[in-house]
């Protein structure tokens, strides 16, 4: 099942309903990279809060995902991960490494406000 | 809990892995894990299942639930068995392939040492030309 991606204002909320499988997660990569363009959004989202594993394969694809959105322009946030999916992907040795990650939504527009608003990405903020 | 068929699930694709670990989350529930455990318990499965399909192409996953006889001092425990097997190329060097951030596939290196972190037993047995057979348990605390 293709994850559906909202349009909200200049960001983009990409809300998983349900486990994917690898093919599914590079979907999800694909039409992110193009919508970014497509709607020359400032910000992406993407809500895993009903994930209930995140294993190697996700992590990776998240990680591309929120670097291609940088390289057009585009700030990720992912939100919802469960705590024990947080404490299993520790125990496998799984970082997201300098992606940007909320507890939920409202966090993650936030924060996305935060980054988009004050004119440029966080290394220049500091 | 009384005595259960194994469950066997053929791993030919990637929508398998998915498979696979909704399985073995819905076993684990059965016996009685809790929450953290059955998230553990499905990424290990997960992160086999992959090796499977990313190294062997197609193999298969054993679900199996076992029982340990207790002693005077010890209660029983009952415990989940996940077994992988495929006859894929095989592993060359083992201890190579368990260490963290080795890789021969397009993965981030942490699927087999990972998975053995995870889970409380780790075994796994390979021959080039052979194939390659994990198996891991967790038992119920």
């Amino acid at each position: 099942m293709r994850v559906p991606i909202l349009k909200q204002g200049n960001y983009l909320i990409a809300s998983i309903q349900s486990a994917l499988s690898d093919y599914e997660l590079l979907q999800l990569r694909d039409d992110l990279a193009a919508q970014v363009g497509r709607f020359r959004s400032k910000g992406v989202i993407v809500d895993v809060t009903v994930l209930d594993i995140m294993d190697s394969f996700a992590v990776r694809t998240l990680r591309a995902i929120a670097q291609i959105a940088r390289m057009r322009g585009s700030e990720t946030v992912i939100v919802g991960i469960q705590p024990e999916v947080a404490f299993a992907m520790v125990q496998l040795g799984l970082a997201l490494g300098e992606v940007e990650t909320a507890l939920d939504l409202e966090e993650g527009l936030a924060l996305l406000e935060l980054r988009t608003k004050q004119g440029g990405s966080r290394d220049s903020q500091s | 809990m009384t005595a259960k068929a194994e469950i066997h699930i053929p791993i030919n694709s990637d929508s398998d892995i998915v498979t696979a670990r909704q399985q073995g989350r819905a076993l684990a529930q059965e016996m009685g894990f809790n929450g953290s455990d059955l998230t553990v318990i499905s990424t290990a499965i997960s992160e086999i299942a992959r090796n499977i399909v990313e190294h062997a192409k197609s193999g298969e996953i054993i679900l199996n639930a076992v029982n340990s006889p207790g002693t005077v001092n010890s209660p029983g425990k009952i415990g989940l068995v996940v077994i992988a097997r495929d006859k894929g190329p095989g592993i060359a060097d083992i201890a190579l392939a368990m260490q963290d951030g080795y890789s021969t596939g397009k993965g981030l290196g942490v699927g087999l040492p990972g998975s053995r972190r995870l889970m409380d037993e780790f075994e796994i047995t390979s021959a080039p030309g052979i194939g390659t057979t994990v198996t891991m348990k967790k038992w119920k605390r």
